[in-house]
């Protein structure tokens, strides 16, 4: 359970105070998937930083489960834009990177580390290191290194926003069924319609800056889901929906720098 | 691809200037008993390398074993001690914003002092010894490496920071596994400088401050014009910088292989 309650973002840009995030209310409920969808620069990152623990609100609260949270936590796993691996470690290494920080017992973390590289479909890479893989290999260990932690919440940022279009799909199916598994809490920020609507419950829609939550959508879209479903007409009234909903953010924005 | 290194180019340069010398002392384009012939040089070389020892007549004939070996413990001497001091400071001045302000103004006031001014001080706190040179060499290679080291840490990618902490990593596991081999890069290039101003540091530190090693021979050489043991002691202070430069670029490719890796990619 994700609950962020009345929060304010304000960043010190030299002289200048900018205001990124403005009122956000979000609770993202148990088991559930929920999208944040906005324009570039609307501070979706920031609030997802807010909920690892990287940053603080200026004003309001940030919870989980419960507890206000102060730093980053092993509960709350993060899979960023970038796979920010450890370039010395190979990637068996960097998977178990995680339960080994955290002093768990080897031959347990070793068996499923084991499990979830092939799971992720890495087997017979675990000794190459990061600069040996392509960019969508080199994301599947980023989602590795965090399964295997077994966190109740993950917090994805944008983590397909760099591949290409093939390897962004493949990515999506996978990340389908890992969630399909074992129904962590999700909150995935993105700017790509397309990919918040195929895999969230929930697709909130910000403004731009600062951002605010627009709209809040619900995606009844029965699960399993696969890649087909983004060509049912009921996925087609979603998108025409959010795109509306976006391309009105997009055009304030660009007027507003204008 | 096809291999096209049949012609070893990299000789002619200094083939070239090696004639260029051998022309000048032969043709008298230089004043005669100055500067020796390269073949002259060669041969004194030899006569100090190989040399059945020092006698009245020729006092270096066998002793450039010896003096190689006292200048190179105390490079090794000095420039670990640098090392060891300059590797874990420069890791808290970079990582540590107190340490940074603490000590950092200091390091960077006392960086322009070049190491040949700390020589009256150097041999009046520490008199004619090893100890003096030790310091002199220690000071000059410390700095490229605090630097370097502190350049390095904070080069470190927030990102990779970020991804530690919320694996659980506390301030140490993320100084040790993600800060250090992040600047390790960074710390090699000033172990390689530092290495350098090691060498430079030896040859100042032996004319003035101690009685052996190559800088003393240098000194003295030239004093009794001898010119030919100069030139030879030249040669070798560059061989020498040389080889430690490649030990230290050896050691990094095998503790960097992962970086190795990412250039080719």
């Amino acid at each position: 359970m994700i609950e962020i309650a009345g929060v304010w973002k304000e960043f010190a840009k030299g002289e200048r105070r900018v205001l990124a995030l403005q009122d956000i209310d979000l609770q993202v409920a148990p088991q559930e998937f929920a999208a944040i969808l906005g324009p570039s620069g609307c501070g979706k990152s920031t609030l997802l930083n807010m909920v690892a623990g990287f940053d603080h609100p200026t004003r309001g609260t940030v919870r989980a489960g419960g507890e206000a949270i102060l730093e980053p936590s092993p509960k709350r796993a993060v899979v960023f834009q970038e796979p920010a691996l450890f370039p010395w470690y190979s990637v068996m290494e960097n998977v178990v990177f995680g339960p080994k920080t955290q002093g768990q017992p080897a031959a347990e973390y070793r068996a499923r580390a084991a499990q979830i590289i092939e799971q992720v479909g890495l087997k017979g890479f675990e000794a190459s290191y990061p600069a040996e893989l392509s960019g969508g290999m080199r994301q599947r260990v980023g989602i590795a290194r965090v399964l295997i932690m077994q966190p109740e919440i993950l917090l994805m940022d944008e983590p397909f926003g760099s591949l290409d279009a093939q390897t962004r799909s493949l990515m999506q199916e996978l990340l389908l069924q890992v969630w399909e598994r074992h129904h962590q809490t999700v909150l995935f920020v993105t700017h790509d319609i397309e990919e918040a609507l195929l895999l969230a419950d929930r697709v909130c829609v910000m403004t731009a800056r600062p951002g605010r939550i627009k709209k809040s959508i619900q995606v009844r879209i029965p699960r399993p889901r696969a890649i087909e479903v983004t060509t049912s007409p009921e996925f087609n009234d979603l998108r025409r929906e959010v795109l509306a909903l976006i391309r009105e953010e997009s055009q304030r924005a660009a007027t507003e720098a204008a | 691809m096809r291999r096209r290194l049949s012609v070893p180019w990299f000789i002619l340069l200094p083939a070239g200037l090696v004639l260029l010398w051998h022309a000048a002392v032969t043709e008298h384009w230089v004043t005669e008993g100055i500067i020796p012939a390269p073949a002259q040089v060669l041969k004194s070389w030899h006569t100090w390398i190989f040399g059945s020892g020092a006698t009245m007549l020729s006092p270096y004939s066998g002793t450039w074993l010896d003096n190689v070996a006292y200048s190179g413990q105390r490079v090794l001497q000095g420039f670990a001690l640098a090392a060891l001091a300059a590797i874990p400071l420069g890791l808290m001045i970079g990582w540590n914003r107190l340490a940074a302000r603490l000590i950092d103004p200091t390091v960077q006031l006392l960086r322009p002092v070049p190491i040949t001014a700390w020589l009256p001080f150097a041999i009046a706190v520490f008199g004619i010894y090893d100890a003096s040179a030790l310091f002199l060499i220690g000071l000059g290679a410390f700095y490229p490496i605090v630097v370097n080291t502190t350049h390095g840490v904070r080069d470190t990618n927030l990102l990779l920071l970020r991804a530690a902490r919320m694996m659980g990593a506390g301030p140490g596991t993320v100084l040790a596994k993600v800060v250090f081999p992040s600047a390790l890069p960074s710390i090699f290039t000033g172990l390689r400088l530092g290495v350098g101003v090691a060498w430079t540091a030896v040859i100042v530190a032996e004319m003035i401050a101690v009685k052996s090693g190559l800088g003393y021979v240098l000194w003295d050489a030239y004093y009794v014009g001898r010119m030919d043991i100069c030139v030879a002691t030249m040669f070798s202070v560059g061989l020498l910088g040389f080889v430690s430069d490649r030990v230290i670029v050896w050691a990094s490719r095998l503790l960097l292989r992962w970086r190795t890796l990412e250039a080719h990619v």
